[in-house]
Order: C-alpha cells, then structure tokens, then sequence
C-alpha cells in the first residue's frame, strides 16, 4: 500500500478527473442516503430514538472507568480472556502471540475498522502470518492492494467491471463477467473453504455490554459467524469506546445502526457472544490508540460516541465527490476527519478543512455527534498549532488587517472593483483559482455603501430645496 | 504500568464529570397485526413467512418445496421425519454438507423480522449459517413490537452465544446490487403456527 | 423600530442590487432603516480558515458600527449565523445584544414583522436554493434528514408572490459547494458540487435560482456563466420586493 501522502484537495482533483464516474459514485451513495430516509421516516420516535442514543453514549464517556472494570470482570468470569493494548503496535503484538500460540501462520477476519486503524494486516504479513479478510467488499479491496474506500461499503468505489477483473485474475472467474450474482456466488465459494480451514478467526467488536460481559457483532453476510462458530480460537477487538451499560440499550442501538448505515430495519445477523463454545478460546483485546487523549479533549471527546454507521459518509456532498481514499486515512468522511487529527495533526490538518460545513452530517448522525462543529473546531486548533501553510496565513492575517479597517476596506473593495473592470487579465487567469472554472460576478459601478452615501447626499439636497 | 493499569488511569483523569443516566428509553411501537408487520417486513429483507396450522402442513411444504433435497437437518422432535441428517456431530465443520436447517425460533420481532435463536435452540452456533437453506419455525403468540420488548424478554447471557435473524445472508458489495446469499443461507422461511 | 443593515462585504462590492431591494423592502415594510457606514465583514472568511483568534479587531469594529439598534438585518444567512454564533467583542453586553437581535431577512419578515402578504409580481419558474447555514444554523427551514413537519420560511413568503411557482427539486437542501474559502482550497469537489445543484434546477426546468444567500449564488451564477446557461440567480430580496 502505499504511504506518499496525498492531500485531500490533491487527491480530489485527480478523483474529478473522470466525471462520469464521480456522477456514479454520488448518485451511488445517494441512493444509500435516500434508502435511509425512508428507514427512519418510518419510526416516528426517530429523533427521540436518536436522543436516547444520545444520552446513552454521554453516560458511557463519564462512566468509561467503571464500565469497563465491570465488564472485565464479567467477561472474565464468563471464560473471555480480557487484553489491553495502549496503541496499535501492542494490539498486534498480542494478536500475533495469540496466532503463534495456536501454531498457525493463517487467520480469517471479518470486519473490524479498528485492525484496519492499527494496519494489522502489514503487521502479519511482515510476521509471516496470512491474514483473509472475509467480508465481501474487503475482500476484494484486499486482493486489489487497495484499502477500503467506505467503513460500512469498503469497495464502493470500484464498479461491477473493476471486481469482474479482480475476481478473474485471482479467483479464476470467466473473463469479463460482471454480474453480481454470479461474482458473489465466487467469492462464497472460496470463502467457505476459507471458513472451514482456518483455526483462529477475528472480528470487530459493535457493542460490548458492561452488565453482562458480553459483545455483539453485527454483519449482513453472516461472514464474522461463519468464521468465528468454526474456528478454535475467537479474537475479538474493540476500541473501548464500544462499551455501554446495559443489554436494553442494545435496543436503542440495534434500531438506529443498520437504518442509519443502509436503511435496512436491522442487520441479517446481530450476534451475542458471551462465552467460548465448547473447546473453544475466547479472546477481547481493549484498545486505547489516542482515545484517552480524545476523551480529555472537551470539543472533541464527544466523536468517541461514533457508532460507525457510515450515515455522515453516504450524506457528504464532499465525500461523495472525491472519494473515500482522498482522505487517506482508515476511517473516511466527516467523522473520519474529527478523529484523524487526534492521531496525528500534521497528517490530517487537511481532513478539517474537506467540508463546506454544510451541516447534513450531524443531522443524520444516530448518536448526534456534533461532527461540523467540531470540524470548525478543530480549524482553530489546527492553525494554532502551526499546521496549515504559510501563504494561507499570511493571506488571512492581511485579510484580518483590511477587514478591520473599514477606510482600507473601502479602498480594497474600491481597487478590486477598478482592477476587475479596467484590467480584467489580474484576476482572470490560471492564478485566480476560482476562475478555473468559474466567471467572476460582473462589476457594477458603485458599491452599496457608494449607492447609498449618495441617496442620502440626494435626500438632504431635496429636504434643503424643499425648505 | 501495565496497559490495563495505564489505559484505566488516563480514562479515568480524562472522562468528563459523571452523567446521570435516568431517563426511560423504551419506546413503544404500534402495529395493527403483529404477524403481517413480521410478514412485510420480512419479505422486504429477502425472506418469506408462511402461516401453518401444524407440524404436519410444515412436513408438507417442506417436501413440496425441497423435492429430492438431501442432507436435511433438524432440531425439532415433530420433524424428525423429514431429517436424513443427524445433527448429533460433535465436529461443526461435518456441517458443511447441510442443505437445510430447520430450527425454532424463541421469538421474532415485528419491526425489523428478527428471530432470536440461541444455543438453547441451537445444537452449534454454526448451524444456521452454514447451512444452503434455512426454515425457522415460530409460534404466532411468539412476536413482539419491537426490540425494546425484544430486550425486554431475552436474557442475553442466559446461554454463551445467541443471534437476531432477519432474512437470508445477503450483501450490496458489489456496486450497491443487492445479492441474496453471501456467506450465510441462501434462503429463508419463516413457519409461523398459531 | 430602529433596523440596521448588515450588508456582507461581497454584496456591498458586486451585488448592490441586492443591498437596495433589502433596504427598500424594509422601508415599504415600515422599518426605519440605517446602513452604519463603518461596517466591513462578518469575519466568518477567517474564522472558518481557522484563524478565528485573529478576527477580534474585525469584531469590535462590527459591535461599534452595531450597537444600539432595535434589530439587525442581513440578506444572507450564513454571515447572520456567523455573528450569532461567534461575535464575541470587547463590550461583552454589545456583543449579546447584537447577537440575539441579528436576523437574516427572512426570519425577520416571517417572526418579526409577521409579514401576510406582499406586493410583489414575479411571473416565473423558479428553483429554490436552500443555503445550509441558513436552513441547517438558522432553521429557516425544516431539514431533509430530520424526521419533523415540513416548513420553510423563504418558501411561504415566496408564495406571496405574483405568479411565481417553485418548481420540484430532486436534493431540496444539498448544499452547492460553495463553503467560503473552501471554493478555492477545494476548487475540484465545489465546482463539480455547484454543477450538480444547477444540473437540479435546469432538469426542472427552472428559469431562476433564487436563494437567501448571495454567496451561494455568485458561486452557481460563476459555474452558469461559464457553461453559457441562460438561467439567471436571484436573491430573495429582488423578488420580494416586487
């Protein structure tokens, strides 16, 4: 995979290089938002619904010490073995020690977005471990070096045509078949084999319940089940943000995850594990990986309570058109660019500024994270810090001299006015970003305030005329 | 410090002041019929419910409907007659063969079609979603409104592994076209007796 | 009552059209309306860039020019959403007034002055753009992801008019890529949203967009002029004023 960063304005030039195929993409995820509408218009206790969640997740944040000690020590009692791990470096180390310790060098993994946070799969590949991501969509993402472009929808941006190719070259489907009955009915095939093979098997973590020490996984493909009920060792990883106080909230939760992420009433299957089957091991590994700095961070702790059910993503005008890997960070999208600036600034100070601070995202989000303003948020923090370039600073801060003077205003306005009109190549050429693909507004003659000191002068002339 | 140790005391200095949680959060949902709630729904997630009056009318769909299919499994007593597969294995992967499960389902829920099933109905977890086929039979008096009454009457950990059902395995990956059968059972039927 | 107009900087310099049909409507309207000649920009281009600490200087000159007025009006909702929010100068007691008393022109015609009906004529098709700050930070109208009762507050008064319909649109409250600085820093993805929101009004066959916020408008008016479309922007304000 590749690491050279590309920035997200970059990144979104050369995705809007083929408009077709950003029209397909948008109107893709479109579809994905609108099924959603139609899912929650059909609860009429939606917003009430998404409050409860709400406050839930508020709770948690407060209480996260107890509640996980609780947990620990229920899922302990019911034969889970219980790990932390501060960062990503110390989650892989112990999913490799738990692999070698079965004697094994292969495992089957259904989704999990916090492996692919702490780039487990590089990690085992360089231990000689070989990872299978079961999951359709990261499956084929997988076999194409490519990493998910969507959290819920990881190869959303490939077309039928793109995992016809893929499938050819590594699943030996008949050349230049496209069909998704025909391609799923492929990829089934060689996981099953897959599911039937492998000893170990890993999955992501929706929702672990304090109360009863237990967690649920949630996936439409069965494939997490599948994998997980035929092996002998389950690992399972969470962010200890999953947590919440009791099993009744599942409730709340299962009613607003699938109907935000696909407008489905609810996953196909939304598992409960609580103890290893017979013979079999049960492992949760407790990441932190920058959370607890995110919890001590009062504008921003409050993304913690992502659910990630990708609605924010699917309703981004600005995803929508430049793509999941633009963001070049595991998670994408608006919520993707309020947590990566917390693993990372320098990295991420572009993600905050992808957004037109439209709003939409936290209008659809099931736990009502306030995702734009954070991102406006976080603009501040960014430029405090010194992570945004030098010529934009010194941009804004002569913009900030000229707008508090209103005779230099006045004189800038009335210059920018004077330039456009009489020399209109200073401002309409390659330089002037805007007038790539934009006119300028025509230029009127005089300014409001102009207009308005003469409709005054006007007014008394008459008045004195009148006496 | 250990991780635990380390991870435990930054949440601790980091969580914000305690949030009381007190309000209810059990909403209720009104259906006319509870059973044609159940049905519509899940006929909108790929799978199909069938009202029976007896065992018997379940026999007899089951061998119209999967004329010369073998290695047919299931867990209920009054079926057995239809089973040429036993599911008294102790090896889940011995599964792999199963064309048809058909299982009880402790309850169903009329909002989103779910069936609770857990290792009290279940022989192995594997087994509703290795299996091609899947038929679960449930009692009409047996669905709910929604999942806060769904909550409300399971006991999560009352046995170590239980799941909701809603319809056949299924996936949009490829392009957003929906697929019936990904890796779990490529069909579902819903045998409701009264 | 003693109004002020806020006229954003852009307006005052490119759109003073827009700038005369809002102070003529308030006069026709009975308000006694004063244009404060010191006032320059809300500060929003600066803070939304993330230099919001540097827009004090900016703030305090937008309190001097705007205190000890019964209301402030703006024809754009994204500036008034900006001061109400973030205006935050040195006479603290100033700043609160002034932000609990700035409206956008049309929340002040609808919860204010409690407008019914209009003298205004406007024979035509139009599309209404929804701006985002306006709709989703003002609530001028019910958002699209919410499960609550429709309304929108442009759209009733609009009704009032002469002859004008609104035509249908497929997204009615996407937003049209504009974002302020981001119009630049991200011109790939803004152009190609302003092209999608025009591409929804001309399949509807809008003869006009008219929206609250000019910004919005230059920026599709930009894209329309480029692409030699006939469809012409409005601002609210040139419509309601007859």
């Amino acid at each position: 995979m590749s690491s050279i960063k590309i920035d997200h304005a970059t990144a979104s030039v050369e995705f809007n290089k083929d408009e077709a195929h950003v029209n397909w993409h948008d109107e893709t995820l479109w579809f994905v938002r609108s099924k959603r509408d139609k899912a929650v218009f059909q609860i009429p206790e939606w917003e009430q619904l998404r409050e409860a969640g709400s406050q839930i997740k508020n709770h948690v944040l407060s209480n996260m010490h107890d509640l996980l000690l609780e947990f620990e020590e229920k899922a302990t009692a019911n034969g889970i073995t219980v790990h932390w791990a501060t960062d990503a470096q110390e989650h892989n180390e112990i999913i490799y020690s738990i692999i070698k310790n079965e004697g094994v060098n292969r495992m089957v993994k259904s989704k999990s977005m916090l492996t692919e946070e702490c780039h487990l799969n590089d990690f085992l590949k360089e231990k000689g471990v070989e990872v299978i991501d079961s999951d359709l969509g990261e499956r084929i993402v997988q076999m194409r070096n490519e990493s998910p472009s969507h959290i819920v929808l990881p190869a959303i941006h490939l077309k039928r045509s793109d995992v016809g190719e893929t499938f050819h070259k590594h699943l030996g489907t008949e050349k230049g078949a496209t069909d998704p009955q025909y391609l799923t009915e492929a990829a089934r095939q060689h996981l099953r084999d897959t599911f039937l093979t492998r000893k170990v098997a890993l999955t992501g973590v929706n929702f672990a319940i304090a109360e009863t020490g237990g967690f649920v996984v949630c996936t439409n493909e069965g494939n997490a089940d599948m994998g997980v009920h035929l092996a002998d060792v389950h690992i399972a990883c969470m962010g200890f943000e999953k947590i919440i106080p009791k099993a009744e909230h599942l409730g709340v939760f299962l009613r607003l995850l699938a109907r935000s992420a696909t407008g489905q009433p609810i996953t196909t299957f939304s598992s409960h594990f609580h103890k290893p089957r017979e013979g079999q091991k049960m492992h949760i590994i407790i990441v932190d990986n920058g959370r607890t700095k995110q919890l001590g961070r009062p504008d921003f702790r409050n993304s913690l309570k992502c659910i990630r059910c990708a609605a924010c993503f699917n309703t981004c005008p600005v995803y929508r058109r430049s793509g999941g890997h633009s963001y070049h960070t595991a998670i994408a999208g608006p919520i993707g660019s309020i947590l990566a600036p917390n693993l990372d600034m320098a990295q991420n100070a572009d993600l905050p500024f992808a957004s037109t601070l439209c709003g939409s995202c936290s209008n659809v989000c099931p736990v009502k994270i306030d995702i734009h303003e954070q991102l406006y948020k976080w603009r501040q923090v960014l430029v405090k810090e010194g992570h945004v370039p030098t010529f934009k600073k010194l941009g804004i801060q002569s913009m900030a001299g000229v707008l508090s003077s209103p005779s230099f205003f006045r004189m800038a306005g009335k210059l920018g006015r004077f330039l456009m009109k009489n020399t209109p190549f200073v401002v309409n050429n390659k330089l002037n970003v805007w007038y790539q693909q934009r006119e300028m507004p025509d230029v009127p003659k005089e300014s409001f305030r102009e207009w308005y000191v003469l409709r005054g002068e006007k007014i008394n002339e008459e008045e004195k005329k009148a006496l | 410090m250990s991780a635990r140790e380390q991870i435990l005391f930054n949440i601790k200095n980091n969580q914000p002041d305690y949030q009381e949680l007190n309000a209810n959060f059990k909403f209720e949902s009104v259906y006319e019929n509870l059973y044609e709630k159940f049905s519509e729904i899940l006929n909108f997630v790929g799978g199909k419910a069938l009202e029976v009056s007896s065992y018997q009318e379940i026999k007899d769909d089951v061998r119209e409907h999967y004329q010369g299919v073998t290695n047919i499994a299931t867990t209920i007593e009054e079926l057995s007659a239809l089973a040429d597969f036993s599911l008294n294995i102790s090896d889940p992967h011995e599964l792999e063969m199963l064309n048809l499960a058909i299982i009880k389902g402790d309850f169903a829920v009329a909002e989103n079609a779910a069936i609770w099933v857990s290792e009290k109905q279940l022989p192995h977890r594997a087994l509703p979603m290795i299996t091609q086929y899947l038929a679960i039979v449930i009692h009409k008096s047996d669905i709910v409104t929604n999942m806060h009454s769904a909550y409300e009457r399971v006991k999560i950990d009352e046995t170590g592994f239980g799941t909701f059902i809603s319809g056949p395995s299924k996936t949009a990956d490829i392009e957003q076209s929906l697929v019936i059968g990904a890796h779990g059972a490529r069909g579902l039927v819903v045998y409701v007796l009264p | 009552m003693k109004v002020a107009l806020f006229i954003p900087c852009y307006i005052d310099q490119f759109y003073p059209k827009v700038a005369i049909a809002t102070l003529e409507l308030l006069e026709k309207l009975g308000c006694e309306v004063t244009y404060p000649l010191n006032q320059t920009c809300c500060g929003q281009p600066m803070a939304n860039s993330g230099f919001e600490h540097l827009s004090k200087d900016c703030d305090n000159n937008f309190v001097d020019n705007f205190r000890g007025f019964d209301y402030i009006v703006s024809p754009s909702g994204s500036c008034t959403l900006h001061i109400k929010e973030h205006l935050h100068g040195s006479d603290n007691q100033a700043s609160t007034h002034i932000r609990k008393h700035i409206y956008e022109l049309s929340e002040f015609m609808t919860d204010i002055l409690k407008v019914e009906k209009l003298d205004a004529k406007f024979p035509h098709k139009i599309g209404l753009h929804q701006s985002c700050h306006g709709q989703r930070g003002l609530k001028l109208a019910q958002m699209s992801e919410l499960v609550a009762e429709p309304f929108s507050k442009i759209e009733r008064l609009l009704k009032m008019v002469e002859g004008l319909s609104i035509v249908a649109l497929d997204r009615k409250d996407e937003c049209c890529g504009f974002g302020g600085t981001f119009c630049v820093t991200e011109e790939a993805v803004s152009v190609k949203m302003g092209k999608d929101r025009i591409t929804d009004h001309t399949k509807h066959e809008a003869e006009f967009i008219v929206g609250s916020d000019v910004s919005c408008l230059m920026h599709m008016e930009g894209i329309m002029k480029r692409q030699g479309s006939e469809i012409k922007v409005k601002h609210i304000a040139e419509i309601l004023n007859g």
